[in-house]
């Protein structure tokens, strides 16, 4: 057994440890309904954030349209549990394909776009699907797709959650997530050294995508409704947000600016006034004294806690 | 000069955390208290409908403040406890599930919009607390899919195909049109609804539907549809919409030359409307409400007089509702004896000739209240009671 597979062991380990102690708390009411709502949303933001900052932290592709994949697995999934009659698997995987196929179709044009006009290609996708979702009348148009069941439990969202970051975290350690990372520092290079950079691209584009689809089904079956107003461009930003407050790049920092964004806005809920203020004084600050994200592309880990202790020695995985 | 950043930065996040944790102690704390009742207050009051949600929250604010005054319900006073949606389905969810589970609030009033209605109406019925939603006019709101009424959801504002309805009527009736081309906002379900009923009670009465045009939210220029219709040749124009929209719309209509009377919604209920499509523009504009400030009865000038002592501001139609679902609720509660929420919401059904601001309110049995609806025009600018139709 090699090394790589004993340290995801060990992950995993650590993983269920915390799952079973949050779990005995919820089942015993230390966290109450509110909060375990909160923790159900965490989860999905951290899929959200952890899926684009493969698109816009890994292979460097500006995507700001995650809202419209997002959409489209929650649409998609409610659609075979409330229309078709389907279970919660068959709606997962159905909500993930169909997110994956238009990240691809839509991936192959665009992503020979890059920079600025990628980034206003992509939002205007996020907008178009979301204006397409509010004209069919199968889904509920404007008033959303009402009646959804509340079949997303917290041990699905967070074993979902858990694989999707195994998968990520493997993906850019892999050939083709260094291949991802290689046209990020720098395309023409990349080209020259023979990497087929818009295959890349378009991978790491449509795997982004699928997962906001898998988030997508989890969030509309945990809020009872699919909404149009759920899925506007501030949605995207609301997800880029929390890739940027991590960092660009750093898969850990996009599970941190997605917990710490969500339990912020949970926490201020009785501050309505103040909540937005307070949130963009966050941004303003961060982006003043750490414009390069909490974590900047550096990935938390139990080896670099240890070389703080051992005197601040530079770690860079 | 480095670490002197990194020390500023380090201060900022710490408040931050501490900012988060010091709300989420305040809202764990907060226990029952004995001699209130907690009441919920769950409204749009960030995001883009925020003017609605606060315009109804103030109207119930005033509704809670004077039945304090009266020395509260079953001798206990009301307690307020608010929580934002941002105007967004899902965090209405959130809002509802802390109002119920973290505030233990026995009634929520709100969320102004139907989407949001619709996501928090779920916890309130696994909860079994009623919610009385005052301007979601949305059907289906109140009512499960095999068309059996929810028992917990209520609602305070009449639901959209009677205004449609009305307004039909009154285009056949009493205007005595025939031809009537409709322009209605398809991003818009209470648009494309209203425009809907409009259609199928105006062909009923011996009209007809000559033109048909949509646009979408946010639009600014009209001009195309607007001279497509005009090549109809309509006696009259209805546009269901939002004041934001239909005030550019009646503007661009008249320099188009399209002087026929434009019919309209509630949703035209706003000085923005004359103020954007200029006052000579607004003259033969017709529309449905459930109040105006012109309206002489009592009820309604002593609500107008108390609203505006209090935020030194015109009610609108919103306060209005607001207003009135606080009555609503508070009456059911005296008359179940009890702030449980099975009780109150088999009060609230029964709620009948209940005196509101405007007029006698009643529920039917689908939840949907039987009460007074207007038809107004704008002449110079001012609103005019034309008809009254009282449930």
């Amino acid at each position: 057994m090699n090394s790589l597979v004993k340290a995801d062991i060990r992950k995993l380990g650590i993983a269920a440890v915390l799952f079973a102690a949050i779990y005995g708390m919820l089942e015993t009411e230390i966290i109450g309904a509110f909060w375990e709502l909160n923790l159900v949303l965490i989860m999905i933001n951290i899929i959200l954030a952890t899926s684009l900052n493969m698109i816009n932290g890994y292979t460097g592709q500006f995507s700001i349209g995650h809202a419209g994949f997002f959409a489209i697995g929650a649409y998609m999934g409610a659609i075979m549990t409330v229309k078709l009659g389907y279970d919660m698997p068959v709606a997962l995987i159905v909500g993930t394909i169909s997110a994956g196929i238009v990240g691809f179709l839509v991936g192959l044009p665009t992503l020979r776009l890059n920079g600025d006009y990628l980034a206003i290609a992509t939002l205007g996708l996020g907008e178009i699907i979301r204006i397409c979702i509010l004209n069919i009348e199968y889904v509920g148009g404007a008033s959303g797709l009402m009646g959804i069941p509340r079949l997303t439990t917290f041990p699905m969202a967070f074993w979902i959650m858990v694989a999707i970051l195994f998968f990520i975290k493997n993906f850019k350690n892999s050939a083709y997530g260094r291949a991802c990372l290689a046209i990020r520092e720098n395309e023409i290079a990349a080209d020259t050294m023979g990497i087929d950079t818009t295959r890349y691209k378009v991978m790491a584009f449509t795997l982004g995508a699928s997962f906001a689809g898998t988030a997508g089904v989890l969030f509309s079956h945990y809020f009872f409704i699919a909404h149009p107003a759920s899925f506007t461009f501030m949605r995207s930003f609301d997800i880029l947000t929390m890739v940027v407050l991590g960092g660009l790049g750093s898969m850990t920092g996009s599970v941190t600016g997605a917990i710490v964004l969500t339990f912020i806005s949970a926490a201020l809920s009785d501050f309505p006034e103040w909540r937005m203020l307070i949130y963009s004084v966050a941004m303003i600050v961060l982006m003043l004294y750490r414009p390069q994200g909490l974590f900047g592309d550096k990935e938390l880990s139990l080896q670099m806690i240890r070389s703080l202790k051992m005197g601040g020695k530079k770690n860079d995985d | 000069m480095k670490s002197w950043k990194k020390v500023v930065g380090a201060v900022c996040m710490t408040t931050l955390v501490a900012a988060s944790f010091t709300g989420c102690g305040k809202s764990g704390s907060k226990s029952g208290g004995g001699n209130t009742i907690k009441v919920g207050a769950l409204f749009e009051l960030t995001g883009n409908v925020a003017n609605y949600g606060t315009s109804t929250l103030n109207g119930f604010k005033m509704a809670i403040d004077e039945v304090n005054a009266k020395g509260g319900v079953n001798g206990k006073k009301i307690e307020l406890v608010q929580a934002d949606n941002k105007s967004e389905p899902s965090e209405s969810g959130n809002a509802a599930t802390k109002l119920v589970t973290q505030d233990k609030v026995v009634a929520v009033v709100g969320p102004a919009t139907s989407g949001s209605v619709a996501a928090a109406e779920p916890i309130l019925t696994a909860n079994k607390k009623p919610l009385i939603a005052p301007c979601a006019t949305a059907p289906a709101i109140t009512l499960n899919k095999d068309g059996k009424v929810k028992p917990y959801v209520f609602r305070a504002c009449f639901i959209d195909p009677y205004q449609g309805k009305i307004m039909a009527e009154f285009a056949s009736k009493d205007l005595k049109l025939k031809k009537v081309a409709i322009l209605n906002d398809s991003s818009s379900d209470y648009s494309k609804g209203l425009a809907e009923v409009f259609e199928k009670t105006f062909k009923e009465n011996g009209g007809e539907i000559v033109a048909k045009e949509a646009f979408l939210s946010k639009d600014v220029d009209f001009k195309a549809a607007l001279t497509k219709l005009k090549a109809a040749n309509p006696d009259a124009l209805y546009i269901p919409g939002y004041y934001e929209e239909v005030s550019k719309i009646i503007k661009q209509a008249r320099e188009v030359g399209l002087n026929v009377p434009l019919l309209g919604s509630d949703g035209w209920d706003s000085p923005k409307l004359v103020e954007i499509a200029g006052k000579e523009n607004t003259n033969k504009c017709y529309f449905t409400s459930a109040y105006t400030a012109q309206d002489k009865d009592a009820g309604v000038q002593k609500f107008i007089k108390s609203y505006k002592d209090k935020y030194s501001k015109d009610p609108d139609v919103f306060a209005l509702q607001g207003y009135n679902a606080g009555l609503v609720l508070f009456h059911a509660m005296e008359e179940a004896k009890s702030t449980d929420g099975t009780k109150v919401a088999e009060a609230l059904a029964k709620t009948k000739d209940l005196q509101v601001a405007n007029g006698k309110f009643s529920y039917d049995e689908k939840h949907n209240p039987i009460t007074t609806a207007l038809i107004l025009e704008l002449k110079d600018g001012v609103q005019t009671l034309v008809k009254k139709i009282n449930g």
